[in-house]
C-alpha cells in the first residue's frame, strides 16, 4: 500500500512545483539559454523567500513531518499502535506518552502517527479525484465552449448548489463505508470548484496572442491545448488544489468522526477524536491532541497554498 | 426589476430540478443495492428471504425501469411527497419538517454570531492604526477555517460543560444549551466572512471615492462605514449566500457532537441505515435552502447597488 502511496505522493509533489513556473509566465517558453543558471538561483530564491517568512518555514516543517509519519511512521515512535497494556490506561500526557494513553492503554502519540498514513492517503485520493475530475470538465468546458461548455457547466453549477457536506454524505450512502470510499466522496464534492477555476483559466489562457499564432501557424489542436493552453492554465488550478487539500483534511476528519471512515481499530485521525469523545470528562488528551495534528496540518498547508497565490509571485 | 425578480425565480426552480435529478442519479443509480441494504438492515446474519427482496423492490419500485422510476419520482416530489423513510416508516417531507425548527434556530443563531463577529472583526481589523492589533486580528480567520469544527465543540464541551460548568454538555435546553453548538458553528462561516470582506474593504479603502470622500472632509469612521463597507459588502454578501447552505450542512457534525435533535442529527441516521429516500429528501433540502438564500441575496443585490437591476432591465447578462 505504501507503494501506491508514493506514486500518489510523487504526482502531488511535482505539479506542486510546476506551480512555481506558470506565476511567471513569460519566461516558460523563452530562458532556454539561461535554463541551469536560472535553476540554482531558483533554489536559492526558494531558501530565502522561506527564511524571511517563518510561519511559512513551519508550515513546510509540518508537512514534512507528517509525509514522513505517513511512509515511516517508525521514525517517530517505536510503540505499537494497536496493541495497549491495560493496566497503564489513561495516563496523562508525559515522556513516555507524549499524548498519553487511551481506555485500552494504548499510546496516543504512536496512534496519531500511525493514522497520518489512512488521513494522508484518504486526502490525496481526495484532491486526486476533484482535480482529474473537475480539471477536466473545467478544460472541456473552456477548449471546446458553445454548447459543450453550457451544458457541463449547468452541471457544475447544480453540483454547487447542494450543501458539499450533504453531498459527500449521499455519495457515502451509495458507496458504503471506508476511507477510499470516503475519499472519493469528498472528492467528488470539490469538483465543481476545480472546473469553474480550470475553465476560467482555460478560457483565459485561449485568448492569448502566443495560442492564437500557434494556431494561425497550423499546429494541430491536440499541441495547442499540450503545450501551450494547458501548462499556462496550470498555475491556479494547483493552487485550489493546495487549498482543497485543506479542506479535504478537515472533510475527511469529519465523516470518519460521524463514523463512516475506516473499521474501529485503525487510528484515523477523525476516529481517533470520536473515540475519545467518550471520555472528555477524564482524559481531554484523547480529543484534544488528535485534533491538534488535524489543526496543525490543516493550517500548515493552508499557509503554504496562501504563499503560492501570489505572495511568491509578488516577492 | 420585475423582470430581474422572474428571472432569478425561474434559474431557481430549474436548479432544484437539476439537484433533484442529481441526487437521484447517485442514489439510485450508483453500484450497491439499496433494498438489500434495508432488508438486511438490523439483521446479523447477512440471510435475507429472497421473496420479500422482491416485495421490497416492487415496493420502492426498483423492479421498474430507471428512466419511469426517475419520472415517477419526480412527479411525486413536485407535490411535496418525496417517499417514506425506511427506518421509521413516516414520510419523509415530515420528518424533515418536524426536525427543522431545532435546526434552523442553531443555524439562525450561528449566521448571526458569524456575521456580526466576522463584519465587526473585519471592519475593526481594516479601521484600526495600530499595527499589533490589526495583524492579530487578521490572523485569526485563517485559523477558524483551519480547525475542524467537531474538534472546536468537543474542546467547548470540555472546558465550558465539564470544568466550568456554565453550559449544558448536550440536550436542546433552550438558550443555555443553544450557546455552544451555535459558536461551534459560526467560527468557520464568521471566519470566512471575515476574511472575504477584510480583503474587499483593504480594496475598497484604495479607492478614488473613498479619497473624494475624505477631501470633502468627511469623518474617518464615516469614510469607512458610509462609502467603504457598503461598497466593499457585495461580495461579502455573495459569501454568505452560499454559506447558509454550509452551515445547515455544518448541522450534521455539530448535532452529533452536542447529541441535539435536528435536521443534522436525523441525516446522520439516515447515512449509517442507508435510508435513501431520507437522504434524497435532505440532499434537496439542502440545496432548496442554498437555492432559497441565493435568490433572497440577489434580491438584496439592487438596494446596495442599483446599477445591478438597470443592467438586467435591458437585457444584459451579468450572471
Amino acid at each position: 500500500m505504501s507503494q501506491s502511496l508514493a506514486k500518489d505522493v510523487d504526482g502531488v509533489a511535482d505539479p506542486a512545483q510546476a506551480a512555481l513556473g506558470p506565476a511567471r509566465p513569460v519566461d516558460t517558453g523563452s530562458g532556454s539559454p539561461a535554463e541551469p543558471g536560472r535553476r540554482r538561483t531558483d533554489v536559492r530564491e526558494v531558501l530565502r523567500f522561506l527564511l524571511r517568512r517563518p510561519g511559512l518555514l513551519l508550515s513546510a516543517v509540518v508537512v514534512v513531518l507528517v509525509v514522513l509519519a505517513s511512509f515511516w511512521p517508525d521514525l517517530f515512535t517505536s510503540q505499537d499502535p494497536l496493541k495497549g497494556v491495560p493496566s497503564e490506561n489513561f495516563r496523562d500526557p508525559s515522556g513516555s506518552h507524549w499524548f498519553g494513553t487511551d481506555e485500552l492503554g494504548r499510546d496516543v502519540f504512536s496512534r496519531v502517527v500511525h493514522g497520518a498514513q489512512l488521513s494522508l492517503k484518504a486526502t490525496i485520493i481526495a484532491v486526486l479525484v476533484a482535480f482529474v475530475v473537475g480539471g477536466l470538465l473545467g478544460v472541456v468546458a473552456g477548449f471546446v465552449g458553445r454548447w459543450v461548455d453550457d451544458v457541463l457547466m449547468r452541471f457544475v453549477d447544480v453540483l454547487l448548489s447542494i450543501p458539499a457536506l450533504f453531498l459527500s454524505l449521499a455519495l457515502v450512502t451509495a458507496l458504503g463505508y471506508g476511507t477510499v470510499k470516503v475519499a472519493v466522496a469528498v472528492g467528488i464534492a470539490s469538483v465543481a470548484s476545480f472546473a469553474r477555476v480550470a475553465r476560467a483559466e482555460v478560457l483565459r489562457v485561449r485568448q492569448a496572442v502566443f495560442v492564437e499564432a500557434s494556431r494561425a501557424s497550423g499546429a494541430h489542436w491536440y499541441s495547442v491545448l499540450g503545450r501551450h493552453v494547458l501548462p499556462n492554465a496550470a498555475g491556479p488550478v494547483i493552487v485550489l488544489a493546495t487549498l482543497d487539500f485543506g479542506a479535504s483534511i478537515l472533510a475527511v476528519s469529519a465523516l470518519s468522526f460521524l463514523g463512516y471512515g475506516a473499521p474501529p481499530p485503525a487510528p484515523e485521525w477523525g476516529t481517533l477524536i470520536s473515540d475519545g469523545r467518550n471520555y472528555l470528562a477524564n482524559a481531554w488528551w484523547l480529543t484534544a491532541l488528535p485534533g491538534l495534528a488535524i489543526a496543525a496540518t490543516v493550517l500548515a498547508t493552508n499557509r503554504i497554498a496562501r504563499a503560492l497565490d501570489g505572495e511568491w509571485s509578488r516577492r | 426589476m420585475r423582470r430581474y425578480v422572474i428571472k432569478r425565480l425561474a434559474q431557481a426552480v430549474g436548479v432544484l430540478w437539476a439537484a433533484y435529478t442529481v441526487s437521484f442519479l447517485v442514489l439510485d443509480f450508483l453500484p450497491g443495492d439499496p433494498v438489500t441494504a434495508m432488508a438486511s438492515a438490523g439483521m446479523d446474519s447477512g440471510q435475507v428471504d429472497p421473496a420479500q427482496l422482491a416485495a421490497l423492490r416492487h415496493e420502492y419500485g426498483f423492479d421498474k425501469p430507471v428512466l419511469a422510476q426517475y419520472a415517477d419520482y419526480l412527479g411525486r416530489a413536485v407535490r411535496g411527497d418525496f417517499g417514506d423513510a425506511i427506518s421509521t416508516g413516516r414520510p419523509v417531507a415530515s420528518t424533515v419538517a418536524d426536525a427543522l425548527p431545532q435546526t434552523l434556530q442553531l443555524t439562525g443563531t450561528a449566521l448571526l454570531l458569524a456575521v456580526v463577529f466576522g463584519a465587526g472583526l473585519a471592519v475593526v481589523a481594516t479601521y484600526t492604526s495600530q499595527r499589533w492589533l490589526r495583524q492579530f486580528l487578521l490572523s485569526l480567520p485563517p485559523l477558524g477555517v483551519s480547525v475542524p469544527t467537531f474538534w472546536v465543540g468537543l474542546l467547548l464541551v470540555e472546558t465550558f460543560s465539564f470544568r466550568l460548568e456554565w453550559f449544558p454538555a448536550f440536550g436542546n435546553d433552550g438558550f443555555q444549551g443553544l450557546v455552544l453548538p451555535a459558536v461551534t458553528l459560526a467560527i468557520p462561516t464568521g471566519a470566512q466572512v471575515a476574511q472575504v470582506l477584510a480583503k474587499s474593504l483593504l480594496t475598497a479603502l484604495d479607492q478614488a471615492y473613498v479619497e473624494t470622500a475624505r477631501a470633502k472632509g468627511a469623518g474617518r469612521w464615516r469614510v469607512h462605514l458610509r462609502h467603504a463597507l457598503r461598497n466593499a459588502s457585495l461580495p461579502a454578501l455573495t459569501v454568505v449566500g452560499l454559506l447558509v447552505g454550509q452551515l445547515v450542512a455544518g448541522s450534521v457534525v455539530v448535532e452529533t457532537v452536542f447529541s441535539r435533535d435536528g435536521l443534522g442529527r436525523v441525516t446522520a441516521a439516515a447515512v449509517t441505515s442507508q435510508d435513501i429516500p431520507l437522504v434524497q429528501g435532505v440532499v434537496v433540502f439542502g440545496a432548496l435552502i442554498f437555492v432559497a438564500t441565493n435568490l433572497l441575496v440577489d434580491l438584496v443585490y439592487p438596494l446596495l447597488d442599483p446599477r445591478i437591476v438597470v443592467a438586467s432591465d435591458r437585457g444584459a447578462s451579468f450572471a
